[in-house]
């Protein structure tokens, strides 16, 4: 049978022909949860009690979504999940280490793994090729106490992305743009598969980018097949053994394929309360911003904060708007400090603030306030999002939120990059 | 009406109509992160973005019901878990996010399928698990809901993923 990769990578594991539709007890390769469900996956954990976590070394809670900690209540939550990591030998990635997502694709996911996380956003590692897919904290104590999780193998749609990208546009700007055609559920349950000729030229940090809001169209896992483009990025990570080339066979049973034609594509923006509300830049009214945010899984890697950063050289950020820098990971925060990225930034009026999710969970960092409208660069922009109902969010690449800082509403970046 | 089960597999309740796309930040708004280690606490501000006055009525047995696409965005398996807390029977909705729909079940919260356009707010419904039908009393009419997949029949029957597990020392799908 000819099988698209979600079906080859579901099919190696369970040691038989599958095929969409087909439910399935699988092997896991990674299992991880956060500070935002971890505390919960851990009380689940201890109520199965077979005798501790399975596969330690391939276990990972991450404390990212609030740290460090703002509040007592969430810093006895980092404690038990350090607690727990030291009982069990789980890994344990602490405040500064930077977003689980990030680390996953840096340090532990391979083309061909099947990655299981408590974090809707835990799609990002199919940009690696591999099945990759977020659950809830019960499903994920379970992975770790047994390393094994239940699915059921999804549908997938083939996405194109056909002809070329324009200067200015960017992958923020084709996925926003591909989930107002699909909308918020149009991929609900099934796998999305990238391709096309300009897809398969993505260089990986748009891949990130793309795989990472796979879940804001409703899909189970967003994934690019693996190729040199994978293997030349595993090798700057040290990990050039994890690599294996890993597509989709010819003839392989699609659902549906899109084409999506690139060279139409402007800068867009996801206008508030849902991501499928998108348009480009260029048909908004002025749009006056309070806040600007620049980082988080989405879009929080080296390229994009020099992209921004490029931008915003020798300019300031406009009087009344807040610019929030939150590089995705250590790493990614040395590169863009030994690089100078980092003091183009602060020079410009930034705020540079610590690896981790920063404001895009409503917690802490830069939560809005009563009618203020914010331009971010993260995945989602529902009402409340950013710790407040009565606040407005919209999302963009890195390219607008930069420039769009620099003249105080919503502009398109075309203006300063063509 | 509302209240407790008239005999097993049989809820009734009163309805508390929202619409489409309810994400899980309406659901339980991440501005309360701080309370997801006391889930009571927690529950106390369901759906507050949603319909402020909510948490403050719901009664044991009621049930909330959505449009389209309930219950997506974050993985938070909070989400479900202050809807059951709060006293809702079950979710109804024309369609569910799919990390939402699998939390619901691994927790024991029935979520349920089915046209809710002929679901008014306030309307009294008693609905019958094992046959699929929701009785809209108060609207006069029948309305069927799509049955589960087995394997989430198999979890629920378990009294959720945990019992599942303990109970076969495994997956047993």
């Amino acid at each position: 049978m000819e099988k698209t990769i979600s079906e080859k990578i579901i099919s190696e594991h369970v040691g038989k022909e599958m095929k969409a539709g087909d439910i399935a007890v699988v092997d896991v390769d990674m299992v991880m949860s956060h500070d935002g469900t971890g505390p919960l996956a851990v009380s689940q954990a201890k109520r199965i009690g077979l005798g501790g976590v399975k596969n330690p070394e391939k276990s990972i809670f991450f404390i990212d979504h609030a740290a460090p900690s703002p509040k007592k209540e969430l810093s006895n939550a980092h404690m038990i999940l350090r607690e727990f990591a030291a009982q069990t030998g789980a890994e344990i990635k602490d405040a500064g280490e930077g977003i689980c997502h990030q680390i996953l694709v840096e340090s532990y996911s391979c083309p061909g793994d099947i990655v299981i996380g408590a974090d809707s956003h835990t799609c990002t590692s199919g940009a690696l090729g591999a099945f990759s897919t977020g659950m809830g904290s019960t499903d994920i104590a379970v992975g770790y106490m047994l390393a094994k999780t239940w699915l059921m193998v999804p549908q997938t749609i083939k996405v194109n992305f056909n002809k070329k990208i324009n200067k200015g546009v960017f992958a923020k700007d084709l996925v926003i743009y591909l989930i107002g055609k699909i909308t918020s559920d149009g991929a609900t349950y099934r796998a999305l598969e990238f391709g096309g000729e300009v897809g398969t030229r993505l260089g990986i940090d748009d891949r990130f980018t793309i795989s990472n809001m796979a879940v804001e169209a409703g899909a189970k896992t967003g994934i690019f097949p693996s190729d040199e483009i994978t293997e030349n990025y595993l090798e700057s990570q040290g990990r050039k053994d994890c690599f294996r080339e890993i597509s989709a066979d010819k003839g392989a049973k699609y659902e549906k394929v899109m084409d999506i034609d690139c060279s139409v594509i402007e800068p867009m923006v996801s206008q508030p309360h849902t991501v499928d509300n998108a348009l480009p830049v260029s048909s908004l009214e002025k749009v006056m911003i309070n806040q600007v945010f620049i980082g988080t899984c989405t879009n929080g890697r080296f390229s994009d904060l020099k992209i921004a950063s490029d931008i915003l050289k020798d300019k300031k950020v406009a009087s009344g708007v807040r610019l929030i820098v939150v590089p995705a990971s250590k790493n990614t925060y040395l590169e863009a400090l030994e690089k100078g990225v980092i003091k183009t930034f602060i020079d410009s009026g930034a705020v540079v603030q610590s690896p981790g999710c920063g404001p895009c969970v409503g917690v802490h960092q830069g939560v809005l306030g009563d009618g203020e409208v914010c331009l971010s660069t993260q995945n989602r922009n529902f009402k409340g999002r950013m710790g407040n109902p009565n606040s407005f969010i919209y999302l963009a690449s890195p390219a607008t939120a930069a420039w769009s800082a620099v003249k105080g509403y919503i502009a398109d970046p075309r203006e300063v990059l063509g | 009406m509302s209240g407790k089960d008239k005999k097993p597999g049989i809820l009734v309740g009163k309805s508390f109509k929202f619409g489409d796309d309810i994400s899980t930040d309406l659901i339980i708004p991440g501005r309360y992160f701080h309370l997801r280690s006391n889930i009571p606490e927690l529950a106390k501000h369901v759906l507050e973005d949603a319909d402020s006055s909510f948490a403050g009525k719901v009664k044991p047995g009621d049930f909330v019901v959505g449009g389209k696409n309930f219950g997506l965005g974050s993985s938070r398996e909070h989400a479900p878990m202050v809807i059951k807390i709060a006293g809702a029977g079950a979710v109804l909705a024309k369609s569910f996010a799919r990390i939402f729909f699998r939390n619901s079940i691994n927790i024991g919260l029935p979520v349920l399928i089915c046209d809710t356009d002929k679901i008014e707010s306030g309307d009294i419904l008693e609905i019958d698990l094992k046959e699929g039908v929701i009785n809209n009393i108060t609207g006069n009419l029948k309305l069927e809901f799509n049955p589960l997949p087995e394997v989430m029949i198999k979890i629920l029957n378990d009294g959720g993923l945990i019992s599942h597990i303990v109970k076969n020392k495994g997956f047993n799908l």
